[in-house]
């Protein structure tokens, strides 16, 4: 299971690299977004992984970590209203500066007829 | 009440700015440019009365919804926390001032979110829970997103659109680094994680060099440290002065996280761990001073040459906590307010000359000459001379002691190379810039159409450079204050019986 794990965050984190790397203000959202996901999963990894445990203490001997879901919690809450000032504002870069890359200026293509 | 004195820099600015949206403030500008400047005054009286307090009391503890630490989350007000809070609160005075005179009205809901910028600001000093630190950033951010596009063009949007993604990012990497943290150490506590990091065995020890390094990353980015400076020259000089000389502290907010993360938790007492990011820090702060300095040489307006004096005076403050003594600390806080002080006032001298210039604005190429410039000449002139740190004023006492406390560390005069070449840069480029401002004219004044100085802004300028010459003459009283600020930083004991006390 933390194979698995693992390797999902990992390839969340390298999708979200990548694409933030693109330069052009939708890929980034996209990468911020599977990065903020890929963050989320792995605080909740914090806690260990465990199966089959309660969350609260006294219903059961061994108990799940709670503190990972509500920082999770947080960080879902405020991811979500930081990628919707990023749209927000991307849209207005957009008709601002009449193309979507993040430096306003469109490179020019070398090496391509 | 007294008791509660802790949570009120963060709840009062939290209040004003409900208040500033609720009617009949959210309508009438007469009434919200008072009750911002009100309230403004107000927070900074209760932080100045935390300040006094914290002096006379030692560390106050304050655990939210009494819930005690490790458990709960507590707000820590020490003696460096309560001095960053005041000063903190005067900033937010000032600019609330200065923007009475018109600025506030360029775009929407300047003075709320003014007042959430500083909630933010505050409870990040204040704060002794590391996930809480993030939150506070978080609010910080927001404020600062909506407030760098205030009354902004097509350059505004393009340096925030840089900054808010970069931000982003680093947020998450601090998401990151806490996730680590709290899966080695089981707390978030500071001065908790403090204490079980001194029991860390094996591969943990690592994980925990992971988790704190990438925390440098995220202080590094929100101070703007080389090689992650690159967004705060554009975003300062884009941004409208009076936000950019708010912004004078958010700098120091990652400074302030640095100095607390690495003499807290990863302080004398971590084994293996201790002074970890020292390395790092003291080459990448030379780095930024020596950029800083290429950046003053190369600045083509006022603003910007202020916004690289910023960063030159990050490094400094980075190269202080990276020495990690008692004394580079006290001298670290010192220059710290003075810093945050004379970039601020700055900033708002930069935006006076450049309405009463014209076309030419703030370049400092010559122009028309400025309307008032007995005024705008002085303002100017005190400036200068404290950010360059000429005698008689606090940038001359500040640069000394810097210097003096450096002689401990084992690169010294590296340090003092650098930092004596980049002061001369300034030096050089400060003068020129007023004196080319301010002799070399072509055509003559507009005393009709262009606007005079609104008193608010010469009350609110004033307030930030007299404190420059405050500065020296309580000198003496002021040093004692940092050092012991900074001895209760590096006391890593009374730090954690103090907030832990009966936990463990």
């Amino acid at each position: 299971m933390e194979l698995l794990y693992a390797s999902c965050v990992g390839l969340l984190v390298a999708c979200g690299v990548f694409l933030i790397l693109r330069a052009r203000t939708f890929p980034v959202v996209l990468g911020l977004t599977m990065l903020s996901y890929a963050v989320n999963l792995f605080l909740f990894a914090s806690g260990r992984l465990t199966l089959n445990k309660a969350a609260v203490l006294g219903y059961s001997s061994d108990y799940a970590d709670p503190l990972p879901q509500a920082l999770v919690l947080t960080a879902i809450v405020i991811g979500f209203a930081m990628t919707a000032f990023v749209v927000i504002l991307a849209i207005r870069g957009r008709s601002d500066l009449g193309n979507d890359h993040v430096n306003g200026i469109v490179p020019e293509k070398k090496g391509k007829a | 009440m007294i008791q509660h004195l802790t949570s009120l820099p963060v709840l009062l600015p939290m209040l004003a700015g409900v208040i500033l949206l609720m009617p009949p403030c959210g309508k009438n500008v007469d009434i919200r440019r008072k009750v911002s400047v009100i309230m403004s005054l107000v927070t900074f009286a209760v932080c100045v009365s935390l300040l006094l307090h914290v002096d006379q009391t030692g560390i106050q503890v304050y655990a939210i919804g009494n819930w005690q630490a490790p458990f709960g989350i507590v707000l820590v007000a020490d003696q460096l926390s309560a001095l960053l809070v005041s000063l903190t609160a005067l900033l937010c005075f000032v600019c609330s001032l200065y923007s009475c005179a018109g600025d506030d009205e360029k775009g929407s809901f300047f003075h709320p979110l003014l007042h959430f910028l500083v909630m933010g600001v505050n409870g990040a000093f204040l704060t002794g829970d590391a996930f809480n630190l993030f939150v506070f950033f978080e609010i910080l951010l927001i404020a600062s997103y909506a407030l760098l596009m205030h009354g902004g063009d097509k350059h505004n949007t393009r340096a925030s659109l840089q900054y808010v993604i970069l931000n982003l990012v680093g947020s998450s990497v601090f998401l990151i680094a806490l996730g680590i943290l709290y899966g080695v150490l089981g707390t978030l506590n500071m001065a908790d994680m403090a204490y079980k990091i001194t029991f860390l065995q094996g591969d943990d020890v690592y994980l925990a060099k992971i988790g704190g390094l990438l925390l440098l990353v995220v202080f590094a980015l929100k101070g703007a440290l080389l090689p992650l400076h690159l967004w705060l020259p554009n975003t300062y000089a884009t941004a409208l002065p009076v936000v950019a000389a708010l912004f004078a502290i958010m700098t120091k907010v990652g400074v302030y996280s640095m100095m607390r993360v690495y003499t807290l938790v990863f302080g004398d007492q971590a084994g293996e761990l201790s002074h970890m990011a020292q390395e790092w820090l003291w080459w990448l702060a030379l780095a930024t001073i020596i950029m800083g300095g290429i950046g003053v040489l190369a600045s083509q307006d006022l603003r910007k040459l202020s916004a690289n004096l910023v960063v030159v005076s990050v490094g400094t403050l980075v190269a202080l906590v990276a020495v990690q003594s008692v004394n580079s600390s006290a001298a670290a806080i010192y220059y710290l307010v003075h810093s945050t002080l004379v970039s601020a006032a700055l900033f708002l001298i930069a935006d006076l000359i450049g309405k009463q210039r014209g076309k030419v604005g703030d370049r400092i190429t010559a122009g028309r000459p400025v309307s008032q410039p007995m005024l705008l000449g002085i303002f100017f002139a005190i400036a200068a001379i404290t950010v360059i740190g000429m005698p008689p004023l606090s940038g001359f006492i500040g640069k000394v002691w810097i210097l003096k406390s450096t002689l401990e560390s084992s690169h010294t005069y590296w340090f003092w190379g650098v930092y004596l070449l980049v002061s001369l840069a300034a030096l050089v480029s400060v003068s020129k810039a007023g004196s080319t401002v301010f002799w070399h004219h072509t055509g003559k004044a507009d005393t009709h159409s262009a606007e005079n100085v609104h008193p608010a802004q010469i009350v609110a300028v004033l307030v930030l450079i007299t404190c420059a010459p405050l500065m020296v003459i309580f000198a003496g009283s002021l040093t004692d204050y940092a050092l012991s600020a900074a001895n209760s930083l590096h006391d890593f004991s009374s730090m954690t019986n103090a907030v832990l006390k009966g936990a463990k």
